[in-house]
């Protein structure tokens, strides 16, 4: 087959079964858009921002496990899309992102519209190729697929000049089957000596914990996860990116940890004697301080990364393989053991767990004549049986939503966790409902956030996609004035939104339908009417109040026995002395 | 702690920068780097010496390893291994004394005078970089007009091999 190289792009993310392109035209792309028009087995949808495109991308990857793509164009298009590139590379998410870049004999003169889009995205990617002969575009987007979704994912940039995308210069075409990198060999199985030893550890454990973040949400390893954590009868805790991979409802579940964790998943992280850690990268709102993290337990980490590995906390069984492949080779090598777990240390360390559950840090004030967030979070899930997608944007929203929207299934909870991007949201939401047309999607956002990417309201339109917008309004950059109150004196520099806009109006001109709710009695059938309207983007603005608070909180460089709990919960104590 | 490591890497435009780029946004030190093509024109030879705790040597070892264009790296500070740097130093001889004095500094250190232009001299020195040191201390009474270090290059000792 004879293709040009514009065609050839397009004809490779064919013969990769790719079935939407989430873009924005250019100069530099418009061949490529020409080989667009002639064909209709990839679909491209239009943003109007790149920074969308890549969100989008990122959310359809998100919830299907398939890599996401976007194509944009050199200069401005590509550094549009670097924090999108950005924020798929901190939560290890499968990207090809196709840039366009001058002719190649500009390269380098400072052309119109010209940037190092290989330079500028390589602190951000997982890899990166600048193509230089049409020959070489099939091998590369080839190469770049494998490389975005295998080992840990990740984003990769493939820059295209031009000219190689020429339409009146054919050659010859074949999309590579296979491709092998010498230098990229991810490991898959984790050595079996180390999977002993592991085994050893857990059997011998009094107080042992599991705690699993987003890997195991992207090994597809959830059944494993939960049947791992069943066997055991071991208490289970999730990081903000791995909620859903176990049902929040088991009951081995403590919910999520960290800075906003759970009183009871905080307090058995610094108590335990033997943690588990699966797919999860020990990131610092997770740990708090490290001086005091986990100060009495033996570490197992299971991580496909081996850089993760010892990164910030030395552990004493370091795995290195793709979760899925490990649990299930731990499940067996347990099932092998003549040992069983300590029925009785187990016993008591339940009990212990069962205390500080006991105390009920995620409350909030259910009589306020104010919507609290908190609330609204609460009826969507009842009124979306707990059974929805659901996107964020990031601040106290994204908290709450995490801490009151229980997750049963992976794939559901959608949200910028290591970058912490606002204006993801929105974006985000438009992908998972592209890639689930049937499935119910909403995105839960401040209005702060939405107001950063709120022009993807225009491409919801034109592709018919019925997200749920759930906005809590405090009008506030409520996490930053969160901070400020607790460590600046309530000095609120710069976090008081003046002069926003009539959401509902906006809304509406987008041809959407708007709704504003102020009182705690309406949420619940506002919620209803709006998940009613199957075929409507409803905005919903929930006037909420504006002092609410994020609880429990660590503060940074404190560890996970120091949390600051709502009054009227359970004092704060430290179990150390129980433990001497 | 000083370690030298090598890496194998793949002869291509930017791979250079993506060690680089590494070294600088994580925060890694680098005291030198040198870079050439291999016997093999498809990989290139890279040495970086650098410093720190164990813990950090560890961490440069293994995201050098997960760039994909690094095809293989070795710390070769862990076993027995030969280390080298060449030096070019110019100095100025116009006085008869100082050419005495610094064709014997040369041999001392088993340099050579490699270039006379209009009484400036350039000597070539190889060694460990104290040796070099040692002998740019020992050139105090010459005038030093210019000096160029490659940087420390290394290789293991016996049958250890960074190879492919």
């Amino acid at each position: 087959m004879k293709l040009s190289g514009g065609e050839i792009v397009i004809q490779s993310l064919k013969d990769e079964g790719v079935e939407y392109v989430f873009g924005y035209p250019g100069g530099a792309v418009l061949h490529i858009y020409d080989a667009i028009y002639n064909q209709s087995d990839v679909e491209h949808i239009l943003v109007r921002h790149e920074q969308g495109a890549t969100h989008a991308a990122d959310g359809y990857a998100r919830s299907t496990g398939k890599p996401g793509v976007v194509l944009v164009t050199s200069g401005p298009g590509a550094t549009n899309a670097i924090t999108g590139i950005a924020t798929a590379h901190l939560d290890s998410i499968p990207l090809v992102v196709i840039t366009g870049q001058v002719t190649s004999a500009f390269i380098g003169s400072d052309a119109f519209q010209e940037v190092d889009s290989v330079g500028i995205s390589r602190p951000c990617v997982k890899h990166n190729f600048l193509v230089k002969r049409a020959e070489d575009i099939a091998e590369t987007m080839k190469k770049a697929f494998h490389i975005a979704t295998t080992g840990r994912p990740g984003p990769v940039v493939v820059d295209i000049p031009k000219d190689i995308t020429d339409p009146s210069i054919k050659i010859d075409y074949e999309y590579p089957k296979e491709v092998s990198i010498r230098s990229y060999n991810p490991t898959v199985q984790g050595n079996q000596r180390q999977i002993k030893k592991a085994v050893e550890l857990i059997l011998a454990a009094k107080r042992p914990m599991i705690y699993s973040g987003g890997g195991v949400v992207l090994s597809n390893a959830s059944e494993e996860l939960t049947a791992f954590t069943q066997q055991l009868g071991f208490p289970i805790t999730q990081t903000l990116m791995g909620l859903g991979a176990y049902p929040a409802s088991g009951k081995e579940s403590l919910g999520m940890l960290g800075m906003h964790g759970t009183y009871e998943a905080n307090m058995a992280m610094h108590d335990c004697d033997t943690l588990i850690a699966i797919g999860a990268r020990f990131d610092d709102r997770v740990t708090g301080e490290l001086e005091q993290f986990c100060p009495h337990a033996k570490i197992i980490h299971i991580d496909i990364d081996p850089s993760s590995i010892a990164k910030n906390v030395q552990v004493d069984v370091p795995i290195v393989g793709d979760v899925k492949h490990v649990l299930v080779d731990m499940s067996k090598e347990l099932k092998l053991s003549k040992t069983k777990p300590d029925a009785k240390a187990l016993e008591k360390w339940w009990k212990q767990i069962n205390t500080w559950a006991s105390g009920n840090c995620l409350r909030y004030d259910r009589n306020s004549a104010l919507i609290k967030p908190q609330f609204v979070v609460e009826e969507l899930h009842k009124v979306t049986n707990g059974d929805a997608f659901i996107t964020s944007d990031v601040g106290q929203h994204q908290m709450f939503t995490a801490q009151f929207y229980p997750f049963e299934k992976p794939r559901r909870w959608i949200n910028s966790g290591g970058l912490g991007t606002m204006g993801f949201g929105l974006p985000a939401a438009l992908g998972v409902q592209l890639a689930h047309k049937d499935a119910v999607v909403a995105c839960v956002t401040g209005e702060a956030s939405i107001q950063m990417c709120i022009q993807e309201l225009s491409t919801a339109l034109q592709y018919n996609l019925p997200v749920k917008i759930i906005m809590l309004n405090n009008r506030y950059m409520g996490m930053v004035r969160q901070w400020q109150e607790f460590f600046y004196e309530s000095r609120y520099s710069q976090s008081y939104l003046k002069a926003l806009p009539d959401f509902v109006k906006l809304a509406e001109s987008y041809g959407h339908v708007g709704m504003q709710i102020d009182k705690p009695a309406d949420v619940n059938g506002a919620l209803t009417e709006a998940f009613a309207m199957k075929d409507k983007l409803v905005f919903m603005d929930f006037v909420t109040d504006q002092t609410e608070n994020v609880y429990p909180m660590i503060a940074a460089g404190k560890g996970h026995h120091e949390m600051h709990l709502q009054a009227e919960c359970i004092p704060v104590q430290s179990s150390d002395r129980e433990l001497a | 702690m000083r370690h030298i490591i090598s890496i194998l890497i793949e002869n291509e435009a930017g791979a250079l920068s993506r060690v680089a780029g590494l070294f600088s946004a994580r925060g890694y030190n680098i005291e030198s780097l040198t870079v050439a093509v291999t016997e093999d024109a498809s990989l290139s030879r890279m040495t970086i010496v650098t410093s720190g705790s164990e813990n950090i040597i560890e961490q440069i070892n293994k995201q050098l390893n997960k760039l994909v264009d690094v095809v293989k790296v070795a710390d070769i500070t862990e076993g027995a291994h030969i280390e080298r740097e060449l030096m070019m130093v110019k100095v100025d001889a116009k006085e008869a004394a100082s050419r005495d004095e610094l064709q014997r500094l040369a041999d001392i250190f088993k340099g050579r005078i490699i270039d006379v232009s209009d009484n400036i001299f350039t000597v070539e020195l190889t060694g460990e970089g104290e040796k070099l040191d040692s002998f740019l201390k020992a050139l105090n009474d010459v005038l030093i007009i210019e000096t160029v270090r490659s940087g420390a290059t290394g290789i293991a000792r016996g049958k250890k091999a960074l190879q492919i």
